[in-house]
């Protein structure tokens, strides 16, 4: 089971710069290697990563195979106003993974 | 002809070392700071993100290891020094990696909400290579910062 992880600070104070730290379990299989029987193995990554606050894109991501299996991946947004932060995945088989986290700004 | 003592060997090859060093430090010091050549691939790229704008090489930081034992995760954080106000800002941000098989890394979206314009990640690196990063700000200029790294052993090799 896929299951991404997000850290960011549950409260911050108004017009502060947070740092959002995400990983989520992946294979980012390249489609460059081949299995033990010599078949290639097929290209599985997850090419966009958003991250919404309250509704609006504050950050995106578009991800290669360079891009290591298990993607880590830390950013930074302002802290505008309380409310709800979204993060979705999406890779090549169309499956997104999302998960939430509420900020409070005092 | 009397034999080489293993002093004249090191003598020897001290001053021949030093005088290719002394050669290699003037080359270095002439060759412009873009000298670097990025394969075509990684032009072509390029071209299809940033136009025929040039990129200018100051204004932001590209932090990766100089060696890695493996090129399966390799830490990297690009910085842009901008003030990430609704006037200076950095609209994104491009990773290039021209060893690998497909010359783009990443591409971050950032905007005038992201505060600071900073992200680290995690990078498949299939070889040894110049790791390339481009910013690309509000005001339509382009900035770049390359760094250099050793990989003993390539991601994409074997079975991870």
């Amino acid at each position: 089971m896929i299951k991404p992880r997000v850290r960011l600070p549950s409260t911050a104070s108004k017009g502060e710069v947070i740092e959002i730290k995400t990983l989520i379990s992946h294979p980012m299989e390249t489609g460059y290697r081949r299995d033990a029987q010599g078949h290639m193995i097929p290209h599985h990554i997850i090419h966009t990563f958003t991250c919404t606050y309250n509704g609006e894109q504050v950050f995106r991501a578009d991800w290669h195979p360079a891009v290591a299996a298990n993607p880590y991946l830390a950013f930074y947004t302002v802290a505008t106003e309380s409310g709800r932060l979204r993060f979705e995945w999406i890779d090549d088989t169309g499956t997104v993974y999302a998960t939430e986290a509420d900020i409070t700004v005092v | 002809m009397e034999p080489c003592t293993s002093d004249d060997v090191v003598r020897l090859n001290r001053r021949a070392m030093l005088q290719r060093l002394g050669t290699t430090g003037v080359l270095v010091a002439l060759w412009p700071a873009r000298a670097w050549t990025m394969s075509e691939a990684v032009q072509q790229a390029m071209h299809q993100r940033i136009g025929t704008r040039t990129p200018q090489p100051h204004g932001m930081t590209l932090r990766l290891p100089p060696l890695a034992e493996t090129g399966n995760s390799v830490p990297l954080t690009v910085a842009v020094d901008s003030a990430m106000t609704p006037d200076d800002h950095v609209l994104r941000i491009h990773v290039f990696v021209e060893g690998n098989p497909e010359p783009v890394a990443a591409t971050y979206h950032l905007g005038r909400r992201a505060g600071k314009a900073v992200i680290s990640t995690q990078m498949r690196l299939a070889r040894s290579q110049t790791v390339l990063a481009l910013a690309e700000m509000h005001d339509g200029s382009v900035r770049s910062v390359t760094a250099d790294i050793v990989v003993t052993l390539g991601a994409c090799v074997e079975e991870s």
